[in-house]
Order: C-alpha cells, then structure tokens, then sequence
C-alpha cells in the first residue's frame, strides 16, 4: 500500500492508501472529511468539487496518488473559523441552498470561477455551473449568490 | 411582527452546517464494526429464475454472508406493502401481488433485487456478487403503457396486467353534456416518466443491539417513523418499541425518499442475522434503476365548451404505469391524487374519469413532487389552451371566463373536493401585468424580424395541498390516518425544544417553524430548537410529502404552543395573584388585565420546573404535545406564464421570462417560499424541455440509466423567474396557510407546453426537446415550400 502525503486544509497528512482509492473516498473515507459528497458516478454532477493547488476539480475523477504533494482545499478549509469565506456568506443571504447537498461542490466551483473572472455575468456563471447539478433550487438564487459574493470581493 | 417572527425572511439557520460540509447525511455516518451491503440486482427486466448459487461468492475475500430471497422467506419476512387500497368501479380492492424485498421465483424489472452480499468493504461485497450464478429463464418485458395490459402477465394476480379498472364522476351526465355540446376539444397526451434524482442517492444503516434486543436504522427518509411502521408491522414483525428510525440530514427528497425500499428493508434485517451494522449507499446508476420513478401516464381528454365558450363537461380516459410492483402510495396517485382535481379553476359542471392503472415491467412508479396534480393540471391546462385556439378566444379570457368566482366559495366540484377559498381572476391579473400580455404581439413581431418564433403560454393551475383529513382518506382507500403532531417543550431556563413529526430534506424547517414558535410564544428565535428526523426524539409523526409540512405539522406546532399559553396563564395567575381569567397573554408577557402587573413567559417557565410557589392541582412541567388532523385539503392556486423563442434551425427553446403568481395563503417565510417556487418549476421545466425516462421496448433496459443519458436540469438550461404572490388565507386552519412545495412543478409544463406549441403552431409532446421542436419546424417549412 503506498504511503501518500498532501496538505489538506493547511494541514499536512501523511497516510497508506489503496492505490485505486479515488481522492473522494481518501477525503471522506480516510479522513473523515464528509462535507465533500459523491452524487453519481459518472463525474456529471459535480458534488465533490474540491481545490487541488487552488483549482477547482471533481475529486472523484483523480485518484489519491495523483494528488500527492498537492495542496487539496475541501469546504471545511474554506471558512477562516468562524467567518465564513464571502461566497458561503453570500450562499446564505441569498438562499443559494435548500437541501445542502450539491453546496458543498457548487461553493468551491462557485470560488474557482471568481478566481478566474471576478466579475461573470449571468451567462457566464449559468455556463460555468454546466459541471454542477442542483435538485432544489433551480439555480435561480445559486446565481444571485455568486453575483453578490463577486461584487463583494472585489470591493 | 418580530424581527424573526411570521413573514420575515429569516435567514436559514441549517444552512451554516451545509456551507461548512457539516450536514451530516446517512451516508456520513459510520458505526463501529460495519459491514458492507451489495445488491446484485436482475440484468433483465423479466424472467424467471431458476437457480440462484451462491457458494462461490460466500467463499470470496471478505464476504461475511449472502442472502437470497429464499433466506428471508425461510424467516417469515413479509412482503413491502402498499398504503393505499383502492377499489376499483366493480368495487374490487386493487390487485396488490406481493412485492418482496429479494425476488423469491421472478424478476420483473431491470434492478429487481435477486441477492444481497454483506462484506468487509464494499468493494469486496461488489466483487463477490459477480460471483453469484443466477440462472434466468427470460420472458417477454412489458414497458409500454399504453400496450401494457396486451403484454405477457407479470403477475399471477393481475391479469391483462390491471391492478384498477376506477372511475369517478357522473359518467351520464358528462356523455349527455357531450353529445349536446356545440364544441367539443380533444386531445391524446402523455405526460412523460420521470425519474426523481434527488442529489443524494439512497442510504441505510442497519444496527442490531442483541443486549437490548433493539434495532436503529439510519435512513434517508422523508417519514421515519411511517418507515419504522411499515417494516416493524409488515415486513419484518418486529415490535415498533424495539425500532429507532434516524433520518439525519437528507439531501432532497421530491417524493422518492416517501417509501419503504428493498434495501433498508435488507440491512436492518441482515444486520441482526451477522450480528453487526450493515451499510449500504445507492451508486447513482442504482438510484435511476430501483428509486420509484413518477408520472408515466397515457391520456386521452375531451372538453365540451358551448357556443359562448363556457365549459360543459370535461372527460378524461387515463392509462397509468405503475411499474412492476406497487409502491407504498402508488394507487392514490393517479386517482384521488390525480382525477379529484381535474375541475382545476373552473366552474366545469360535469366531469368523469376513467383509470386503468397497470403493471410493467419497469421499476415502481410513486408520488413525484406534486404527484398526480401536475398531470391533472397538464391535461387541464393544454385542453383549456387548445379549445380557445380552436375557438379563436384569447386563452387568458377563456379561463377568466370560467374561473370558479371567490363568491362561489366554499365551492363544492364535481369529483369530491370542497375548495374552501381562493381568487383566480386575482391572481391571472397580476400574472398578466406582470408579463406586460398586452405587448405579446409586439414582442412576438420583434423576434420574427430575428427569426426566432416567439410564444407565449399560460398555466392556471390548482392543488390539494395539506395532505389530509384522516377520515376522508381512510373512507378513501388510505392505511394511515394523515395527522401531524408536534411536542413543545420549556426548558426550566426559558429555551424551547419543538419536536415536529414533520421532516426537513430542503425546506428550512428549522428556520421556518422556529419563527412561528417564537411569535406564538414572545420568546426570542434563536432560544427555539427544532427536533426532527428521529423516531426515538419527536412524538409519533407522518412526516414531509404533498406540502403538508407547514399547514399540518405547523398547525400542530400552533395547537401545542396554544397549550402551553393555555397553563401558563394558570401559574401566571397564581404568582400574580389574579384570577385566571383576568390574564391575558402577549408578546411573551402575561398580563393581568387593566394592569401593569405582569410575568415574562420565561419567568413562568422557571416557575414551573420550580415549583416553590405554584397553583395548586396544576402539574408542573411546561412541555405540550398536540396532535393536527386537518378538517379539509388547503388549495394553493396560481397563474404561471412562460415566454419564450423557438430557433427554428436549431430546435432550442429559449425561456425569456417567467411570471410566477401564486396564492399560498399566509407566507411565513417569503424568502424560502420564493425558493420552493423556483425549485418546482425548474423540476417542471425539466420535465416539458428535457428530461425523459426511457426504456427500451424490446429488452426492458433503462437507457436512460445515468446523467449522460438522463437530462437534468443544469444553470444554462434555465432562467431566473419572476415571482409574485396574492393571498387568500386558508379558512380551515389555524395558520391561514396553503402550502407551497409542488406548485412550480405543477404549475410549469403545461406553461411551457403551451407557449411552444403557440410558438411553433403544431401540437408536441413532453420533453419538447431541440430535436423534436426542429423536426415540427422544418416540416411545417418543407409544407410551405410546396
């Protein structure tokens, strides 16, 4: 079993996995990191949407050991303590979220995009979002979230 | 008002825990010693089977045990049932053949459950499974509705495949009316299936204590304690006190999380024979194969209008799938879900209905969000749009023209329901400014000069919301009385425990229901916890499903609250040395009347957990429970509207605006009711534009298996939609509330049904995909051409 070491969440960990364990079940299964959740099995829905060296991937397509080395940012890492990172703050003025479980993957897409273009119309995030599937809230107030955190953040 | 009390729009409290990946959903829960759960489910959609061997996968690495449907027979394990009877119109209960959580002799749909492999790790029980010899002795699959009872039988119990043969109305008046009728407007539909696709695929947990000789099952369930009820008093025989269900957070339902499955059923049954917990979690593939699929209905609907356009009768004939096995609320669905609401807004005089359920040999077909009203609604509003084409009226002033009028109320219809309040012309009013109708016909010349076709479509919809009176259901065919209960409880320093029967997958109930104890009781919201989800926490409840979460366990949490007043006011009294009628209660004070003397509603609490100084022949303690069983369905109503653009050289609808008014009677929180509302219309988007579940004719399989097959919904498939609200308040109870869950979903296909068709001239079915609309087009081009 090969030994795997990354920072996760500013953390560094060092563990032996099975080499075909994918990143999603080292996050969840080895670590306990359950807030990264797995929604299909065909890498379409986007619910395990992680950073990997500040890039927004879907972690159930990459395996643990391609990750070694990385620096992996899960949605515990997002927040600093208690003050929630400006794009969770602006998912829950707006009510970006009902049942919570495409959130987790919509918010890391959601930051990775302003990373890319800090101010994205409403077509841009409806195209950049293709990746994540939401059931609940007919993306409607998800797009309303991520307009208000990007005019936040750029303040 | 409050500044959190009822109609602010409080910011949800559950939300922290979801945006910090703190939720904690079944699948994030791990017991000690747990074992995996595999289920090798048939490859084929009907055969017999023959001969299951299972030796080779026993002996594999990690396999701790492998169950076959002959080892739950072998324990008397009974058989899933459903909750609903229904007679049929020669009064014959429907045909109900048993439905066994492993097959026993037949498989009957693609994903039927033939063995269960508990294992190490999951991906030892997944590998021993392909171990698992299974022969099968194939017969003919039968998917096709309308062809079903044609096909070869699925059960020794129904043959020609029918589980009901049902009606109701006043077949003879709706005939006479009929055969009078200056006009008469038909139309064949389908109103497509659909597969739920909740985002969290299906989990359970089994746990068996043999020191307590007691189970706890962790389930993503919408009713856990309907779900305790279901596999304590018919399938597994176990004493509903030795029985904890746990259904922790839950990541959306629509219906599909309402029923008992084959694999709960399983782990919590396994997990006693091996001795510990067992686990399983649905791959998305399983989810489109067993979770209970909705709709899938073939309809055949006639409206008889008269000269002046005012509707005489209204006949639908309806062929309903209900898949291969019933489902635990199967048959209400297309029937006292469905054909009760088929007077919709109108003031229709006459109406019948005839419906033919039938088995397939396909996966269960269930309650989808709205779950029989929006094919009711469908039905309605596309043969409403096509009588005023034919007729050459205005669609929105057709319907004005026969909306039951709010003088009319309470209006009793001809199919059994008595809508207590509503105001229909209201709401198409606001529906109509808010769209700017008047300017249609400018737009429509605008985008022409673009060549797009530009249509617009309006959906006046209603519901049976509320679910439901006890009595009325029970008369009805129902195996459950549908009340709600909820448990208020003071604790001595002045916080509140609410424990509602009501479950929360989406709906923000923790937010919602303590806004409303905090304004019933004057207290701050954020000293009011909401406990839900547990059987072993909350009062015996039925739970979240046919948006009754607010107008029945929130009317319940208002009678418990109302309790607590009722003997507050009496230690009030005693320390204020009043009589009690002199005390009145308000804003969390009680009051001696005409006085400045008063006692806080904490105070009061303190008092009666320390009863130093207490009235004497009064418990002490402050904690209430109430139980809710509503006196009628509440009727939520609106008027959709859909604008959109057909490029006819691609096929693709474009939605350029959405107006949404509802009347849901009293909002509590607008915030989360505007978000239900986008919810359900994007499910109803889905199903008119994209979404589709296919199985193929000949071999019985699911093509439609997964989401690069099945077409969800994604951001760029969807506007953002304009909602506005009118409020008639729901007379029968004590909130004034309607309820708001399924109404975008009910409300949305025939919208945008009816704007493509008005669009692009031609009648289409659901889902109007780019390739179909394309196909009208360049037709109608090719005809004109000629």
């Amino acid at each position: 079993m090969p030994s795997l070491s990354m920072t996760i969440n500013g953390k560094q960990v060092t563990k032996d996995v099975d080499p075909n364990t994918l990143l999603v079940q080292f996050l969840r299964e080895n670590l306990s990191l359950t807030g990264t959740h797995v929604g299909c099995d065909t890498s379409q829905c986007g619910a395990c949407v992680v950073h990997v060296n500040g890039k927004s991937v879907k972690s159930c397509t990459m395996l643990a050991v391609q990750a070694e080395g990385s620096d992996v940012t899960t949605i515990e890492g997002l927040a600093q303590g208690d003050e929630l990172h400006p794009m969770q703050a602006a998912f829950r003025e707006h009510h970006g979220l009902q049942c919570g479980f495409c959130t987790p993957g919509m918010v890391m897409s959601a930051v990775d995009l302003l990373q890319n273009n800090p101010d994205p119309s409403e077509t841009e995030i409806r195209e950049w979002l293709e990746g994540n599937i939401c059931r609940c809230t007919g993306y409607h107030n998800i797009v309303k979230a991520i307009q208000a955190a990007a005019s936040e953040m750029r303040r | 008002m409050p500044e959190n009390g009822i109609g602010a729009p409080v910011r949800r409290r559950e939300d922290k825990r979801f945006l910090t990946g703190k939720g904690r959903y079944t699948d994030d829960i791990n017991r000690p010693g747990q074992l995996y759960a595999y289920f090798l489910r048939s490859p084929v959609a009907h055969a017999k089977v023959t001969r299951v061997e299972t030796a080779q996968a026993e002996a594999a690495p990690g396999v701790v045990a492998v169950f076959t449907g002959q080892d739950m027979a072998a324990d008397n394990v009974g058989s899933l049932p459903c909750g609903w009877t229904v007679t049929d119109r020669h009064g014959e209960p429907h045909k109900a053949p048993p439905h066994y959580p492993l097959v026993r002799d037949k498989v009957r749909y693609v994903g039927d459950h033939v063995a269960m492999v508990v294992a190490e790790s999951y991906a030892q029980a997944r590998d021993a499974a392909d171990l698992i010899e299974v022969d099968y002795d194939e017969l003919p699959a039968v998917v096709d509705t309308k062809e079903a009872m044609s096909g070869t039988q699925i059960h020794d119990e129904a043959p020609s495949n029918l589980c009901f043969d049902w009606e109701l109305g006043d077949k003879d008046a709706v005939e006479q009316a009929m055969s009078q009728a200056a006009n008469v407007v038909e139309l064949d539909l389908i109103n497509n299936r659909l597969i739920p696709n909740a985002m969290e695929p299906r989990a359970a947990i089994g746990d068996y204590d043999s020191g307590t000789d007691s189970y706890t099952v962790y389930s993503t369930s919408q009713n856990p304690h309907l779900l305790r009820l279901i596999l304590c008093a018919f399938v597994l025989n176990l004493p509903e006190s030795r029985v904890r269900v746990i259904a922790p957070d839950v990541g959306g339902g629509f219906g599909s999380k309402i029923y008992a499955y084959a694999e709960e059923t399983c782990c919590t049954w396994a997990a006693k024979k091996v001795g510990r917990p067992v686990k399983w979690t649905a791959e998305r593939g399983e989810a489109f194969v067993s979770d209970a699929h909705g709709r899938d209905h073939v309809t055949n609907v006639k409206l008889a209008v008269d000269q002046e356009g005012k509707f005489l009768a209204l006949k639908v004939d309806t062929t309903a799938n209900v898949g291969a096995y019933l489902s635990s609320f199967s048959t209400c669905v297309p029937t006292y879900l469905y054909a009760t609401l088929l007077a919709g807004q109108y003031a229709t005089p006459a109406i019948y209905a005839n419906v033919k359920a039938v088995f397939t040999s396909t996966a269960p077909v269930d309650a989808y969000r709205g779950a029989g009203r929006p094919e009711a609604t469908y039905l309605i509003e596309r043969v409403v749009e096509v009588a005023a084409r034919q007729l050459g009226m205005d669609p929105a002033e057709l319907r004005r023209k026969n909306f039951i009028k709010p003088d009319q109320f309470p209006y009793q219809t001809p199919v059994a329901l008595t809508y207590d309040i509503g105001n229909y012309e209201a709401s198409l009013d606001k529906a109509l400014e808010m769209i700017d109708y008047k300017g249609f016909p400018a737009r429509k010349a605008e985008a022409e000069t673009r060549g797009k076709l530009r249509g617009i479509g309006l959906s006046a919809y209603i519901e049976a919301c509320g679910i439901a009176p006890s009595a009325v259901v029970g008369a009805l065919g129902a195996g459950v009385g549908l009340w709600e209960s909820a448990q208020v409880r003071f604790n001595a320093t002045g916080t509140v425990s609410v424990m509602t029967g009501a479950h929360s997958h989406g709906q923000g109930h923790e937010t919602s229901f303590a806004q409303l104890v905090s304004e019933k009781l004057g207290i701050p919201y954020e000293n009011v916890e909401i406990v839900h989800g547990d059987t072993g926490a909350i009062p015996m409840g039925m739970g979240t499903y046919g948006s009754r979460s607010l107008a029945v366990g929130g009317s319940a949490i208002v009678r418990a609250c109302d309790k607590i007043v009722e003997k507050g006011r009496k230690i009030a009294a005693h320390l204020l040395e009043a009589s009690v009628d002199d005390v009145e209660f308000k804003d969390g004070q009680f009051t001696v009347v005409g006085t400045d003397r008063s006692k806080s509603m904490g105070e009061v609490a303190f008092t009666a957990y320390v009863p130093h100084n207490y009235p004497e022949g009064v418990e002490p303690g402050l904690d209430e429970t109430a139980f809710y069983d509503p006196l009628n369905f509440t009727y939520p109503a609106g008027v959709h509207i859909a604008e959109i653009e057909v490029d006819p050289d691609t096929g693709i609808t474009q939605i350029v605006d959405w107006v949404a008014v509802d009347d849901f009677g009293r909002v509590l929180n607008p915030m989360i009711v505007e978000g239900q509302v986008h919810g359900g219309i994007a499910q109803g988007v889905g199903q008119a534009l994209l979404e589709n579940c296919v199985y193929d004719k000949e071999s019985g399989q699911l093509v439609t298996g997964s989401y690069m097959d099945y077409t969800m919904p994604r951001a760029d498939d969807l506007p953002s939609f304009r909602v506005g609200m009118t409020v008639t308040e729901c007379t029968h109870n004590p909130l004034g509330v309607k309820g708001c869950g399924e109404a975008g979903a009910i409300a949305a296909p025939p919208a945008l049904i009816n704007a493509i068709t008005d669009a692009i001239g031609e009648e289409i079915d659901m889902p109007a995909t780019a390739e179909k609309v394309w196909r009208v087009c360049q037709a109608r081009f090719a005809q004109a051409a000629e």
